[in-house]
């Protein structure tokens, strides 16, 4: 079932809307990049920053390498700490990520499981589900997860703070995320519910869950590959904003959102470099992913617009 | 009209108890209350004495009663980061975030209403393809890197605007206004620009789309074969049209102004309530978390309920609606 | 004088496999006063034809030949500002849906004396007098309280009423009234078409009256274009048609007229379906579907032949079967 509608998608519409698509093999070709470099980060880096033992204190705030007073051994030039720039993007880099995409499963899982929930289920569960989804959507994703993050922050010690901050953003970006998929999925589990084979095996005594689910999920696919590519996009920009305004990664593991917030402290000094390379490489980073997301939505489903 | 406006009432009370339930959660379980009262060295009675005073050994409910006749009065305890009341505090930086809301809120529609309209009735033009190049680049660029940049360009390099603070504020009775100096007009810009562009962006693409739906109506084509000149047809069949859903997405919009106002006064060091908010979640400062959520809802519910009322008077048919249901 | 001439009107379509023509040489003619019904399938093309005379085609769609003669005067070449001019003043229009025609955020009355003091140059009050003179005549009771009431709080037929109204309220000398009755009851048709008729005669306004609903056109035209896929295969007056049409798509179409008397055990259906615009053969484009048909055919396309009053499309009226 899913490996055929895989095949068909593959042969025609997707396909042909890719390869016509310049926004769509420009971005995804971005991503790939930039997933690569956060995948063989160990191994492109040039130093550990997260290794101060490597750290030199009198290479600190050292200039990109084009600029006089440049050090070709630090591409990107460093900042304050003497943390070579490029490594510490590519970390950040990929640390960014690991948010990004864990924040999205837990979102979608989440989302799908209780979608199913209530779809099959109806009545009070579904109500509940529902109300606390609308209420939820009714607030701000950052504020959402802020407080996530803030009632996290409140329960743990403050010395597991740090340890604990990568699980923390997951947390509160999966959290603040779920609800769109659980409409989507809920919505064609109602519709399944009505078709006949489910009220046939309803009558015959076997629950129709198992069929449905089977059923179903083929079905939802494609939108839940649209959400959370745009999700990721967000999950990504939330971790970022949580990180700079200084409740997301600690500065000993910076994120990107992480090296921009100390590069801003030091904005005045004239050291530029460590607020700009980073920020270009979010910015580069939530456009690519934007854009696919864009191309896939209309390229799956032209009537999600 | 009456019974759609008491439902809506009823509706915003249950979310305010909602809120206040998580509020009080939060004050309930997150760390021992008894612990911010009392002295570290204090003795099993005199935490069981404080426990008491503070009503703790009641029933939950009573508690979350307490709680909620307490919220409602405005008193949310004192602050555990600095034993202030939580009052005064979020009282102390409530104008200096209301004035930034609102001028950004004002900024995003005064320029992005004309932009969506310009966008909308010239699609193949060279302005509106940039404009929409450039609103995309606006929705996936991070608000704070925006500030930065910002503060960057205006303030490091050419040095014309201020990066931080309000500048002089007049005090005119509780409230402190930045109006009234030019340094604090000065203050305004930069924050209120970067706060406002994501929001301008939103609304300019959003008037787009609206408008262009709009104008593929049958009643704006029905205009279009009764000869009535262009003018028109944008501005008075199409534009209200087109404005009575971006009322909604724009009340909508104002709540996250505020919550975006968090990001905004963080880069440019705004005495506002979100940077009282943002100190609060990285000290787990429940007591102020808890207020400025309860705050921020009842300005969200507020807004909502005001905007499905403003909705109902400016759209006849849900006027008629609505009419009929409190019949 | 004649009202209005069509000549050789062709509009096309330009599209991913290359352009097509969504009507074909399209002529006809409109004497003052008269009825002309244009009947054909859906898609045959007869919208685009009344789209093209008012001069709103949907970009990219354009008129790529042919020319429009409004009471002498070309008007398919005419800059924009100059047609719009000629809308609603001197050819009206009537949609098909009076649920989406009317604006609904605007009264009655506010859309009715906009059109009137657009064309008219009447001051307000006496263009309000005019819209609420205008709601009698098209039939709506107490038009002093109704005209500042919004569209909605209008039932479907009493709508198209107002429709009717703000196509005529700048007194234009024709009318493109495009499927007026499809959206509407079958009990309410009746009553829009007899409304259509009597003001017609009243104001002397001729109207092309676009439908499918042959039974429509048997009622209120005088004469009758027949349209098939993009092209008009037969015209003229409505009896003549009726009673004997020529070309063999007119035979069909009034087969599948139910009629009272003695009826068949089944309604006539022509079988097969109208080409689609960008698959016509190169032939008469019926001839796949045509019992009559024959070697020329399939080889040429039949020129519309007679007199501007009645004239066919059809081989079969200008050749002998082998």
């Amino acid at each position: 079932m899913a490996d055929t509608t895989f095949h068909r998608a593959l042969d025609s519409d997707l396909f042909w809307s890719f390869r016509k698509s310049w926004t769509a093999r420009v971005s995804s070709l971005v991503l790939l990049v930039l997933f690569g470099a956060a995948i063989f980060a160990p191994w492109l880096a040039t130093q550990n920053p997260y290794d101060i033992s490597q750290l030199f204190l009198l290479d600190s705030e050292l200039p990109p390498m084009w600029i006089d007073g440049g050090d070709p051994r630090y591409i990107l030039g460093t900042d304050q700490q003497a943390r070579d720039l490029y490594s510490a993007i590519l970390y950040g880099l990929r640390l960014s990520l690991v948010v990004g995409f864990a924040s999205v499963a837990l979102a979608a899982a989440l989302g799908i499981t209780l979608g199913l929930l209530g779809g099959f289920l109806g009545g009070i569960v579904d109500a509940a589900i529902m109300r606390v989804a609308d209420i939820l959507l009714s607030f701000p994703a950052i504020l959402v997860a802020l407080l996530v993050n803030g009632i996290a922050r409140g329960v743990l010690p403050p010395d597991q703070h740090a340890d604990a901050a990568i699980w923390v953003l997951i947390l509160a970006i999966g959290l603040t995320n779920w609800v769109q998929y659980a409409r989507t999925v809920r919505g064609s589990t109602m519709v399944e519910r009505q078709k006949e084979y489910v009220q046939a095996a309803r009558i015959n005594g076997v629950s129709g869950s198992g069929i449905m689910i089977q059923h179903i999920l083929p079905n939802v696919l494609g939108p839940v590959l649209v959400i959370a590519t745009i999700n990721l996009g967000m999950a990504v920009l939330t971790e970022a904003t949580l990180s700079f305004l200084g409740v997301g990664m600690p500065a000993t593991q910076p994120s990107l959102g992480t090296l921009i917030r100390i590069g801003n402290e030091y904005l005045f000094s004239g050291i530029w470099w460590v607020v700009i390379f980073p920020s270009v490489v979010l910015v580069v980073l939530v456009l690519a992913v934007n854009l696919l997301g864009d191309w896939l939505r209309d390229a799956l489903n032209p009537k999600l617009r | 009209m009456l019974g759609f406006l008491i439902r809506r009432i009823i509706q915003s009370i249950f979310v305010m108890l909602a809120v206040a339930l998580i509020a009080f959660m939060m004050f309930r379980f997150m760390g021992d209350p008894v612990n911010s009262m009392v002295a570290e060295t204090a003795t099993t009675e005199e935490r069981e004495a404080v426990r008491e005073r503070l009503g703790l050994d009641q029933p939950l409910w009573v508690q979350y009663g307490r709680f909620v006749a307490r919220a409602a009065q405005g008193d949310f305890g004192l602050s555990w980061r600095n034993a202030r009341p939580v009052s005064t505090l979020l009282a102390e930086r409530f104008p200096a975030t209301a004035e930034l809301v609102l001028v950004a809120a004002g900024l995003s529609l005064l320029v992005g209403i004309p932009l969506g309209i310009l966008t909308a009735l010239k699609p193949g033009s060279l302005s509106a393809q940039t404009l929409q190049f450039v609103s995309l680049i606006g929705i996936s660029l991070p608000t704070f890197v925006t500030g930065i940049l910002l503060i960057l360009v205006f303030s490091v390099w050419l040095n014309w605007l201020p990066s931080f603070g309000r500048g002089t504020v007049v005090d005119i009775g509780w409230w402190s206004t930045g109006f009234l100096t030019v340094s604090g007009l000065k203050a305004l810009i930069l924050p209120s620009v970067m706060l406002c562009l994501f929001q301008l962006t939103l609304i300019m693409r959003l008037v787009r789309a609206e408008m262009m739906e709009v104008l593929r109506t049958d009643y704006i084509k029905f205009a279009r074969a009764r000869g009535l000149p262009n003018r028109s047809i944008h501005f008075r069949h199409a534009l209200k049209n087109t404005l009575i859903p971006v009322i909604t997405i724009f009340g909508l919009q104002l709540g996250g102004l505020i919550a975006f106002a968090i990001i905004t006064e963080t880069v440019f060091q705004w005495p506002g309530m979100g940077a009282l908010f943002i100190q609060a979640v990285s000290f787990g400062d429940v007591p102020v978390m808890a207020a400025y959520l309860v705050l921020v809802s009842l300005i969200f519910v507020v807004i909502n309920t005001s905007v499905d009322l403003l909705y109902a008077v400016l759209d006849p048919r849900l006027r008629a609606d609505a009419a009929r249901a409190a019949h | 004088m004649t009202l209005l001439t069509v000549e050789d009107l062709t509009v096309t379509f330009p599209g991913r496999r290359g352009s097509v023509n969504a009507i074909e040489n399209v002529s006809l003619s409109v004497e003052p006063g008269e009825i002309l019904g244009m009947v054909g399938e859906s898609g045959a093309g007869k919208s685009m034809t009344g789209a093209a005379i008012i001069g709103l085609i949907e970009p990219p769609g354009h008129i790529a030949g042919g020319r429009i003669t409004l009471e002498g005067e070309r008007i398919d070449t005419l800059p924009p500002e100059a047609m719009r001019r000629i809308r609603g003043r001197r050819i009206g229009a009537i949609f098909q849906d009076p649920l989406t025609s009317l604006n609904p955020v605007l009264t009655v009355g506010e859309q009715l004396i906009e059109t009137i003091q657009t064309h008219l140059g009447l001051s307000r009050a006496a263009a309000r007098e005019r819209a609420i003179d205008w709601l009698r005549r098209v039939g709506i009771p107490a038009p002093e309280a109704r005209i500042d009431t919004y569209p909605h709080q209008y039932s479907g037929g009493m709508r198209q009423r107002v429709v009717i109204a703000l196509a005529l309220c700048a007194e234009p000398r024709l009318v493109i009234a495009d499927e007026p009755t499809t959206a509407l009851d079958v009990s309410v048709q009746a009553q829009i078409i007899a409304l259509l008729r009597r003001l017609a005669r009243e104001t002397g306004v001729a109207v092309i009256l676009v439908t499918h609903d042959m039974g429509v056109i048997a009622e209120t035209a005088d004469r009758v274009a027949v349209m098939y896929a993009g092209r008009i295969v037969e015209v003229g007056p409505v009896a003549r048609v009726l009673a004997n049409p020529r070309h063999p798509y007119t035979e069909g179409l009034m087969a599948s007229i139910p009629r009272i008397g003695p009826r068949p055990d089944r309604l006539a259906q022509i079988e097969g379906a109208m080409p689609r615009p960008h698959a016509r053969p190169p032939g008469c484009a019926f001839a796949p579907r045509c019992p009559h048909r024959f070697a020329p055919c399939v080889e040429r396309r039949p020129e519309l032949r007679g007199t501007a009053a009645a004239a066919v499309a059809c081989h079969l009226t200008t050749e002998v079967p082998a």
